[in-house]
This record gives C-alpha cells, structure tokens and sequence, in this order.
C-alpha cells in the first residue's frame, strides 16, 4: 500500500483536561485532497500540526512519508510544506525577500533558488508585487505569497489549515484552481476547512467534531448515504411549524432557508417522510418533499446522530 | 551539522528587518549618544554649592567674616538667613536648604581659644575653654551631602586674624594614578560601555525572538529545516556589529568631548567588548526562551538591567559592598565588564591581567547559548 501517504491511528492528543484530538484514525492517498471538515475548536489544526511533527501526540500515532510519529519529524520537514492559518511570513519583507529566505533555509541551490522564483512569481501572479512589502498586499495576494513559500522546496504532502478563511470568494476559486494544478503535478493535499463549498472540492473528507471523527469518505457518497432523510417543508407560517418539528421525535435538525424549511430526521427513522408528515398535518397548505442532501445535512447528521 | 547558508538567511533577514525598523534603528545611535553626554556631565561625585541657611545669633563683623570663609569653600551656598534655630530646622523639613550653620552669640570667645585659628593648643586646653566655634544641622539622609558638610568641621581659621595659615604635615603622601585630576567622567565613560551595552544586547536579541513568537514566524520557521543553534546564531551576529558601534560611539565621544583617551591597546578592547556583547546576547537569547511577549521581555531585561547599573561597580565601588552582594554581583557579566574594561581603557591591562574575568564571559556565553539552543525546542508544546 505505497499508495497511502499519511495515515493516523488513535491518534489523540490532550492538553490538561481537555481532549483536542480524540482517537482519529486517516488515510490519506497520494495525489488526492484530503479534506478535515470540522467547526473551530474541532481539532483540525491540532491534528494537523501532530502531522507536521510540530505537537506529539499523546496516544496513537501516525506514519507520515513513510515516517513514524512521534519520532525523528526533522528530515520530514523537507519533504512536506505546511501552510499556517495565518500569515507567518514576514510583513515587514517583501515578497522577494520572503521567497529567498524560505529558498535558503531550504537549500535550494542558487540556480534553482532563481529559477524557482520566478516560476512561483509567474505562476502566483506577484511579479509585480515582488518588491512589496508582505504586509502592504491584499489578503489574496497575501495568500498566494504563502502558497508560494510553501510550496517553494517542492514537498510532496502539503498542508493547508483553512487555507482561504482570510480570501474573498473570487480569490477563493483562483485559490483552488491552483490547489488543483498542484494535484495534477502530484502533490498530495490535506485541507482543513469549516467551509462546506470548499470541502465539496476535496476527494475525500473527515468529519471532525470535538476531536472526534463522525464520518469519513467522498463527498459525494457521503451525501448520498443520507439520501430521503432531509425532507423539505414550504408552507405559509413557518415560524410555528419549525417549532413544533424541533420539539419532534426523530428530528435531528430543522433550519430555515428562505421561504423553506430544511428537516434531518434521524437514522433511526424508517419513513422519514412520514415523521415529518405527522408533524405538520395541522398546518394549513403545508407540503413536504425529500430533497437532495447537501454537505452541510452530512455533517448536521455526523455530529448529531453520534454526539447525542 | 551547522549550515552557514541558513545563519547567512537568518541574518540577513534581521538586517533586513532592521533597516525598516526606523525607530530601533535610531535607538541604536542614540542611546549611547544622548547617555554618554547626560552622565558624562551629570554625574559628579564631589558635591558643591550645597544649599544652605545660615543662624546669625552673634551678628558681628567677626561671624559676617566667618561666613563669607564658609562660602568661599564652596562647598555650600548661604540662601537663607533665619533668626531662630527652629525657622532654619524648618526649612530643611521643606528642603528648602539642606544644612545650616549656627553662629553662637559667643562665637568671639570660642574663635580665640579655638586651635583651628590658633594653630596649636591654648595651655590647659579642655572641654571647657576649647569649644567649637560653631555648629552645623544638616540633612544627613543623603551620605554625599553629609559627608560634604562633615569634611568643613576641619577647616582651617587662621585667615580671619590674618594669620598665615599653618598647614600641617600631611601623614601619607598620596599619589593618584590614571585620573589625577579626579575627574569623575575618566570613570564614567568605559563603566557606560558595559551599562549601554548591556541594556542594548539584552533587550534587542530577547525582543527579537518574542517578535517571530508573538507575529507566529515561529510556526513558519519551525516547519523548516532550520536548527535551532542556527537560528540563534544568526540572530545575534547582526547585534555583535551593533555593540561594536555603539562601543566606538561612546569611547569616540568620550576621547572627543570629555578627553577620557584610550590608554591600552585596541585589539586588547575589541577582544574584551566582544567578548561582553556575546555574554550579554546570550543571555537575551536565554530570556527570549522564557518571556511569551515583548513586554515581558522588556521586564526581564530591566530585572538584569537595574543590579548591573547598582551592583557592577559602575556607580558605587565593588569593593564596598557587603561579601553577599558581591557574590551576587559576580553572577552578573556586567561586574567583570566593569573591572576589564575600566582596566584596558584606563590602566592599560593587557589581557593577561584581565584573564579571568575575559574566560568567565567566554564560559557565561557558551553556557548562556547552549541553554537557549536547549530550551528552544521545534516544538509548538
């Protein structure tokens, strides 16, 4: 299985009392990207960080590369990049300066040092902001400079904690756009995120909550597998409606979308739409329909179902 | 095992830094400047023209006489005159002056008897026919100014009989070496080499690693190749140039405005300065690895800073202080600057004599760098 790039098994890490990473167990093959979809606090980035050898883990372990965590992370940290949530290159250098300093502690020679450079300026859309200050640039182009340094040593496994928390949605998509021109080079990903559209983008997915896994898998699988079980209610006076389905048995969650309602109901339900039905036979011009599960029910479900 | 590309990266990165951090960048120049001129003018040990009042209860021509002597000393300027004692207590209590000279209404009959004016012994001189001439209440909080005024109660009178004034045979003869002229400043200017640098050295590499913690650079670098023995080193060399600039500052004014000349051998000096600025950096480095922020960096610094400007020698003597504030002293690498520095500027030691003070820096340094290197671990817990 030469195929697994990174893989995790009970890996938990605690700090005091609290429990941030609770016995997680990945698999992350190559030349996908791997997507922690969690809310903050979840222990995405704890988990991440116990990846890059930057925390050890205080159970289970993880083979990163081929190499065994906790242990000897140093010539790991050549060979993977890792892109912090913010951004911890220097403000105070430019663009330029900041490029060759990452090229010199990681040794690139002085013609790929050039070379690279300006590859990643061309590539990054930042040759003219080369002379610029780091702190003087916009969030996105702040962020290609990050994507730039990080990738800069050409790391076979990168990581990416909420890589465009700080990005318009425009930058967004540009953002991803180059993720996937990294993918397609062979470059191994593991995304954290609490965006749902930009964990649809991902090959594969973690549910992370609390420090637990909840569900892993494709994204699309993942929607499918609780496909009847959201069911859609339009009618004229939602406000009580969505009351009395809150307070009903077997409803997981009821959240309002406009002119509509969108009902979990839970797994342990035979007819979902039937319980939803029973709920709202008082309503007057009350309709209910099962719709297309989106990631966002995937997630309510995960952490619902298993966290109650 | 250490990569000189990466300490090369590391520094020109600080130099970098440097160069847009106007304000640090000033501080660099005009720390030593500005302080070397205050202290270089301020501070002066031998106390003059202390204010005074003076308590008239004789008001002749001979106590008008013997207060324009007291005058002429120098040693205290007559403000105020007051009528009774107690006005004049009063007026030390609101500092208006910081001594008074009583004049007694028989000051006459106690002058001819005195042996100050006579210059010897009247016959059967007691207590009784012997009295001071007159008295001194002086605020004695201050040991300078007291000692100031304790140093009048010797002074000769003859002057006021027109007399010449007898001067006795000295006891000792003494010869002053290196600052016959008793200049304070000759003192002053290579003690504030190691005060400066000290408060320099240690602020600027502790408050230099905080910054990559409390900016998160931290988090970038240690997902880098980088050693921490690397990093270190490669902090701290741009500072070495630093103190070395502010070192020729200060002795460069000092021998331009205050005349304080170099007595021994620069190569000697460069040694020593050299060796102090690694000394002081790696003990900024050592609290960088403790303090979580600037702030707390700045603390730690003035917590080192404040003994080695009272304990080190620079302002009060080594020598009188008690055995247990020596010992402490000697833990501090600006008490064994003082002594070297002091000894090759002004003494012209060469390193043989400054030896063991030389190898203690050398040792406090490589102590100080090894335990920075240790306790910054590439690890985020």
């Amino acid at each position: 299985m030469s195929d697994i790039v990174a893989e995790t098994v009970g890996l938990t890490r605690t700090f005091g009392t609290k429990t941030a990473v609770d016995n997680v167990d990945l698999k992350i093959t190559k030349g996908s990207v791997y997507g922690l979809l969690g809310p903050n606090g979840s222990g995405k980035t704890t988990a991440m960080r116990m990846l890059t050898g930057l925390l050890k883990p205080s159970g289970g372990h993880a083979v990163v590369l081929g190499t065994r965590l906790p242990g000897n992370a140093e010539p790991l940290k050549r060979r993977i990049g890792y892109m912090t949530q913010g951004f911890t290159h220097y403000r105070d250098l430019t663009v330029l300066e900041n490029l060759r300093f990452v090229a010199d502690i990681h040794d690139l020679s002085a013609q790929d040092k050039h070379r690279r450079i300006d590859e990643l300026l061309e590539t990054y859309d930042l040759r003219e902001q080369a002379h610029t200050l780091a702190g003087e640039m916009s969030g996105g182009q702040r962020q290609r400079l990050a994507l730039a340094a990080t990738i800069l040593h050409r790391p076979e496994l990168l990581f990416l904690d909420e890589p465009t928390s700080a990005v318009d949605p425009e930058s967004r998509r540009s953002f991803w756009e180059q993720l996937f021109d990294l993918v397609e080079g062979g470059t191994t990903m593991i995304v954290s995120t609490h965006l749902m559209d930009e964990a649809e983008r991902c090959h594969r997915i973690a549910i992370l909550d609390r420090g637990r896994k909840r569900a892993d898998g494709v994204p699309r699988e993942l929607m499918e597998r609780i496909a009847g079980r959201v069911i859609e209610v339009s009618g004229p006076d939602l406000r009580p409606v969505s009351r009395k389905l809150t307070a009903g048995p077997g409803i997981l969650s009821v959240a309002q979308i406009g002119a509509r309602l969108r009902v979990l109901v839970s797994d342990g339900t035979d007819d979902p739409r039937g319980a939803v039905d029973a709920l709202v036979r008082g309503f007057a011009d009350t309709t209910t329909q099962p719709t297309r599960p989106n990631l966002e029910d995937v997630f309510v479900l995960a952490t619902r179902d298993q966290g109650a | 095992m250490i990569s000189y590309r990466h300490i090369l990266a590391i520094v020109r990165k600080e130099l970098l830094q440097l160069r847009r951090d106007r304000l640090t960048f000033g501080m660099i120049v005009m720390i030593p400047l500005i302080q070397l001129v205050l202290f270089g003018y301020a501070i002066n040990t031998e106390v003059r023209h202390i204010p005074a009042a003076v308590v008239d209860q004789s008001d002749t021509g001979l106590s008008r006489a013997l207060i324009q002597m007291v005058e002429a000393t120098q040693v205290v300027r007559f403000e105020h005159h007051f009528a009774t004692i107690e006005e004049a207590e009063r007026a030390i209590v609101r500092a208006e002056v910081r001594a008074a000279l009583i004049i007694p209404r028989d000051v006459a009959q106690r002058l001819v008897r005195n042996p100050a004016v006579t210059g010897r012994f009247p016959q059967g001189a007691q207590d009784t026919t012997s009295r001071p001439v007159a008295q001194w209440i002086a605020d004695g909080s201050d040991t300078l100014v007291a000692a100031a005024i304790r140093a009048l109660r010797r002074m000769p009178l003859g002057e006021l009989f027109r007399e010449a004034t007898n001067t006795p045979t000295p006891t000792f003869e003494v010869t002053l070496f290196y600052n016959p002229e008793q200049r304070t400043v000759v003192n002053i200017v290579p003690g504030l080499v190691g005060i400066i640098l000290t408060m320099t050295m240690i602020m600027f590499t502790a408050a230099a690693i905080v910054r990559e913690h409390e900016r998160g650079n931290i988090e970038m670098l240690i997902t880098t190749p980088i050693r921490p023995l690397e990093l270190m080193i490669g902090k701290i060399i741009p500072f070495v140039g630093i103190g070395l600039i502010q070192v020729a500052i200060i002795l460069g004014l000092g021998w331009a405005v205050f005349s304080v000349t170099i007595a021994g051998s620069l190569w000697t000096l460069l040694v020593v300065t050299l060796l102090f600025i690694l000394a002081s950096l790696s003990l900024g480095l050592v609290i960088s690895t403790f303090a979580r922020n600037q702030l707390q960096a700045m603390q730690m610094t003035v917590f080192v800073l404040l003994p080695s400007i009272l304990l080190s020698g620079f302002m009060f003597p080594y020598e009188g202080m008690p055995e247990g504030a020596q010992i402490l002293a000697n833990t501090l690498p600006a008490t064994h600057f003082m002594q070297i520095i002091r000894g090759v500027v002004l003494r012209d030691a060469d390193l043989a004599d400054i030896a063991p003070d030389a190898i203690w820096l050398l040792g406090f340094s490589i102590l100080g760098l090894a335990v920075a290197s240790l306790r910054f671990r590439k690890k985020l817990d």
